[in-house]
């Protein structure tokens, strides 16, 4: 019973509120992919032990979407920001840098 | 036998004595009883039978921790099984039985497990079952299945009420003994908004058992000044009979109060689940006693001696005349204390240690009681009852030294702290090589949101083993959790406490050391379950070498008290079996709740009516007043149909068919999803969620559409409808609405955020009534208002206008094949408007029809049904729908998915129609079979029902199906084998049964 902080309507939602949209920053492949970057974009997961960039929507909220950087082993919540980026924006990864030094997840670091 | 004390017990009220009944046998109590204490203050040793071996099985602890006194409690709406007769409180008029035997508690056939019990060892039914097959259906399951099961399932409506409560708290902490209480006033003294929660009804848990002192005075006068000075307090809440029952993510924790389980009369709800955020959780759980392992542990009479204690000293309980203490260590010599100061006989105290125990030891000795140094039991004699020891160097091999008289046996392997609640959310253990046990880590404590730990740990729960120590520890983490929520912490000194000195414990694990096979068949880890030594010695050599494998192939801890007295035992036999270390072996998972709570309690309130919010249209309270045979879809209720007096529900279903295709049928189609998609970007943003094009739908028009998911799967259809230049409104499923607008709401805020586009879920402001027949036009017509002609409003043309009084959005759509209008029109007028064309209609027969002739008439005409057709599998090329499927869009949702080999495999099963041979109606769901078998052995599988009816139309059976090649095989006949092993014939025709040429809709 995660608590999250909805970056547009500012609540701390309890998880009971949200609606969890499994792993975030997924590029959308679409016609003209190959068969092996289209099943990545469909199927293959991280699964981490530790830091993770997961969706989120507050559904029985604002019904926003927004993404949450959190350690799925500890719960400590990072941040949480707008679902209308590519990239976890640098205050986010300062701040995992600045407790988990050396860190990464997928192409980010 | 168990007798009730002259004198005594520090719980009971002897003002108030209390009649209840155990097997229909009048008994009598007193207030502050357990029905525990007041079983054995009636000589009632034997209250139940094991699970497997139904062997005799009385109390054996005095808490939440009772695997064996599990009774049935109540009658009717009251009933309850499974109730732990050591957390029952006793009140007048209760009534109780005892479970898992037949037909007597005293005397109980199934007790020939026990004979048989030497072929049932570890995995028994793993192993024994799995041949020969038939006789797993015809033998085994039926006799497992009369066996299995402990208690009897309710049969009656639940009669008592059940809440739930929102709680937030700066500090909850979670049990009231001494450590608990410490903790919450040094934290309530620092200004933190506290939460105290006990599950017993009595504040101060064991210490006045123990016989502690704090302060210079007896436990019980520091736990009332503590409770009192905590009441005092605004910022304290303290709750009795409140279990913590689990420990989640950021603070979050559930809580299980029982409110009238002691007082059945009282008003209000039985149980109350109590959903607590704190900041900071305490848990001040205490420890359980561990059995030790020797031959005949589980004979009725063998007690924990912390239960043989607590049942003197609280209830003036004395559990045998003759008591044997066997212990580990010196906190047993307690209850050889007290049960000599009661007046009772302790004939032997057996000590395992070679060099005995400490200054405990001492005043038990100068108390006249005979202590046997490096000795154990070799076995108890005895049934349904104790009836003596063997006793033997616990050395050895088990070689009787003497006999010894006695009816009850008090034993002590030592102390587990309860880390439950600190494991639930994630907080590790470390082994106490010292005292033999594990107890939570403060290293590695639970984390909250800001990665710092939210979870403590006080008092024994600790590991702290005296009460000083315990109290010191309270203290100290009562104030600086308090400083962690902004508290300010007091500069005040813990109370003291006097301890003796105790001589350390040793390891004990089996009884004697070196006990033969026959002993340690005998020897009980998990006394409800029938878990023994020997199966848990049988499981590691078989190589189950993980303690939670282990766990699951001898049902170890499984049982309802979830091992909370046998996995340290078991785990420490596993360890030993494998040559490892104990911590090494490692425990299984501490999984909330602490103890079962009542499934009452997890609903709450929900239940009954206001279990789901049910979605009416504006018209259904015409339809409750008119036969409607409701079925549930979605959150809505549709009627199925109309039932008129005489009619089965077939008889109404085909009325309705017939009388809309011959005159006139009106359906409440206001459960449709209507969602206004609108702005600049609203076309190209259709164009990407439907698999056809919606940009070039031309204003005034409507288009039937398609939309997958992006794995190409077939997810929702319906008809969307131009608006204006930049509005569109699309028609969902019933059900389909909040889904489908989520689904968009996705894809516009995380894909395509900077398209300008606005979805609106306009569905329940609309009521939408299908008028559809021969004679829909001729009763518009008759209301008067807008143009309704085939030249004013064409097939799949919608208009804004009035039908008679009301302002109406007209829909020409339909989904019968016959001249169909759909007309919303505002919810507000729904009902009114339904009147209008009831009367109007009269002349033509007109008839309201439900979701069947619906459905049977959409099967006529091959149109499909999202969830019939389709089932998260099925791509819009395999229902023959490919001119749906714009060819001049670059991508739409679904299309890449639809180019995978899977997908354009040309074996996929495909949309046809079926007919079978006799006229009769094909099974729903029945698979078509081909030549030969698969490599299991079943007939090759070619193709599946998908929608089947009697079509009152054709007077014939007719069906819809997915065949492999089926549009290639038109007038080939199937073979379709029916549940009851006959067959059943269809021939492959075209899903379209009724007016191929749809020359009655477009008129």
């Amino acid at each position: 019973m995660l608590i999250l902080t909805c970056p547009y309507c500012g609540v701390e939602a309890d998880e009971t509120e949200l609606h969890a949209g499994g792993e975030a920053h997924i590029t959308r492949e679409t016609v003209g992919s190959s068969d092996e970057d289209f099943e990545d974009y469909l199927f293959q997961r991280q699964n981490p032990k530790g830091i993770h960039f997961e969706r989120w929507r507050h559904v029985y909220g604002c019904g926003k979407w927004f993404h949450a950087a959190r350690c799925t082993n500890t719960l400590e919540v990072f941040g949480t920001y707008s679902a209308q980026t590519t990239e976890p924006p640098k205050d986010i990864r300062d701040k995992i840098s600045g407790k988990r030094p050396g860190w990464s997840w997928g192409i980010f670091s | 036998m168990s007798t009730r004390l002259a004198t005594g017990g520090r719980l009971l009220n002897r003002d108030r004595a209390t009649n209840f009944t155990f097997n229909g046998k009048q008994m009598r109590g007193f207030e502050g009883d357990t029905l525990a204490s007041a079983l054995l203050a009636s000589d009632q040793m034997l209250m139940g039978r094991s699970f497997k071996y139904h062997r005799p099985r009385g109390v054996v602890a005095s808490g939440a921790e009772e695997p064996n006194g599990l009774v049935n409690l109540g009658k009717g709406g009251g009933f309850e099984p499974n109730a732990r007769v050591t957390t029952t409180e006793l009140f007048d008029g209760l009534s109780a039985e005892s479970q898992n035997h037949w037909p007597s508690l005293d005397f109980d056939v199934g007790v020939v497990n026990n004979l048989a019990a030497r072929f049932m060892p570890a995995g028994f039914y793993y192993k024994t079952f799995i041949q020969p097959r038939a006789a797993w259906k015809h033998v085994f399951e039926p006799f497992i299945r009369k066996a299995a099961g402990l208690g009897k399932a309710p049969k009656d409506r639940d009669a008592d009420t059940y809440e739930h409560f929102y709680s937030f708290a700066d500090v909850l902490v979670i049990g009231g003994g001494i450590a608990g209480l410490q903790a919450a006033k040094a934290a309530g003294e620092a200004g933190a908004k506290v939460l105290l929660v006990e599950q017993t009804a009595t504040l101060g848990g064991r210490a006045p058992v123990d016989g502690a002192e704090i302060e210079g005075q007896p436990a019980d006068i520091w736990i009332a000044e503590t409770t009192l000075a905590l009441e005092k307090m605004e910022n304290v809440t303290l709750r009795t009979r409140m279990m913590g029952a689990g420990v989640y993510d950021h603070g979050y924790a559930l809580c299980y109060e029982r409110l009238t389980d002691h007082a059945p009369l009282a008003e209000g709800p039985r149980h109350r689940l109590w959903r607590v955020r704190a900041k900071q959780i305490i848990t001040a759980t205490g420890a359980i006693e561990r059995p030790l392992s020797f031959a005949g542990n589980d004979i009725p009479g063998v007690m924990l001696a912390s239960a043989v204690r607590d049942y003197v000293v609280n209830y003036a309980v004395s559990p045998g005349d003759r008591t044997v203490i066997v212990t580990n260590n010196d906190d047993a010599y307690r209850t050889a204390i007290v049960l000599k100061e009661a007046g009772l006989d302790v004939p032997v105290i057996v000590d395992a240690r070679p060099d005995g125990g400490g200054e405990l030891a001492a005043r038990a000795a100068a108390l006249g009681i005979r202590i046997e140094k490096g000795k154990g039991i070799a076995k108890v004699k005895g049934g349904k009852r104790v009836e003596g020891v063997a006793l033997c160097a616990q050395a050895g091999e088990g070689a009787v030294l003497e006999e010894i008289a006695c009816d009850a046996v008090a034993m002590s392997g030592g102390w587990s702290p309860v880390v439950h609640l600190w494991s639930h959310c994630g907080g590790k253990l470390i082994w106490d090589e010292t005292q033999s046990h594990f107890r939570p880590d403060a290293e590695k404590a639970p984390t909250g949101h800001d990665g710092q730990p939210f979870v403590s740990v006080v008092g024994i729960a600790n590991g702290s083993m005296e009460t000083g120590a315990c109290l010191e520890n309270a203290d100290a983490t009562g104030k600086s959790v308090a400083k962690l929520v902004g508290g300010k912490a007091k500069r005040t000194a813990a109370p003291k406490a006097s301890d003796v000195d105790e001589a350390p414990m040793l390891a004990v694990w089996k009884m004697p050391q070196g006990a033969g096979e026959k002993l340690r068949a005998k020897m009980w880890l998990d006394f409800q379950n029938d878990v023994k030594v020997s199966d848990v010695m049988l499981a590691a050599q078989e190589g189950f070498e993980s303690v939670e494998h282990t766990k699951r192939y001898t049902t170890l801890g499984m049982a309802t008290d979830q091992g909370k007295l046998s996995n340290i035992n078991g785990l420490a036999i596993l360890a030993d079996s494998l040559n490892e270390h104990i911590p090494q072996v490692g425990t299984t998972t501490f999984r909330p709740p602490y103890q079962p709570i009542s499934m009452g309690a997890i609903a709450g309130e929900t239940r009954g009516e206001i279990f789901q919010p049910i979605d009416k249209t504006p018209i259904h309270e015409w339809h409750e007043a008119n036969g409607a045979f409701f079925e549930p879809v979605g959150h809505w209720r549709r009627p199925y149909c109309f039932q008129m007096s005489g009619e089965t529900v077939e008889d109404a279903v085909a009325r309705e068919v017939k009388a809309t295709r011959d005159s006139l049928g009106l359906l409440d189609a206001s459960t449709l999803g209507k969602l206004i998609v609108k702005g600049p970007d609203a076309g190209k943003f259709l164009d990407m969620l439907y698999t056809n094009m919606m940009s070039t739908l031309k204003v005034g028009k409507c288009r039937y559409g398609l939309m997958c998911t992006e794995n190409g799967f077939l997810t929702d259809d319906g008809v969307v409808a131009r608006l204006d230049e930049d509005t569109w409104l699309c028609h969902t499923t019933t059900g389909g609405a909040d889904r489908i607008h989520a689904h968009m709401e996705e894809w516009l805020q995380t894909e395509w955020w900077d398209w300008k586009v606005y979805v609106a879920n306009v569905t329940q402001q609309f009521a939408q009534i299908g008028v559809v027949g021969p004679n829909a036009r001729k009763v518009l017509e008759k209301l008067g208002g807008m143009d309704v002609s085939k030249e004013g409003l064409g097939f799949m043309e919608w208009a804004d206008g009035k039908i008679g009084e009301f302002d109406a959005r007209v829909f020409r759509i339909s989904f019968s094949g016959e001249l169909s209008y759909e007309i919303a029109v505002l919810a507000s007028q729904g009902l009114a408007f339904w009147n209008a064309l009831l009367e109007a209609g009269e002349e033509f027969g007109v008839t309201p029809y439900g979701t069947e002739a619906l459905h049977i008439m959409r099967a006529e005409k091959g149109f499909i049904m999202i969830g019939d057709e389709t089932d998260g599998t099925v791509i819009p090329q395999d229902l023959g729908l490919g001119w749906a499927i714009s060819k001049k869009k670059e991508d739409y949702l679904g299309k890449r998915a639809q180019q995978r080999s899977h997908m354009t495999d040309p074996m996929r099963w495909k949309l046809v129609g079926l007919e079978t041979v006799d006229g009769s109606v094909l099974p729903d769901g029945a698979y078509a079979v081909g030549d030969g078998k698969n490599e299991n052995g079943q007939r090759n599988m070619i193709g599946r029902v998908t929608s089947t009816y009697h079509s009152p139309t054709l007077n014939r059976g007719i069906a819809m199906g997915l065949i492999e090649l089926g549009p290639d095989r038109m007038g080939e006949v199937l073979t379709f084998p029916k549940t009851d092993g006959t067959e059943v014939k269809a021939k492959i025709v075209s899903p379209i049964f009724y007016d191929p040429e749809g020359e009655k809709q477009n008129v």
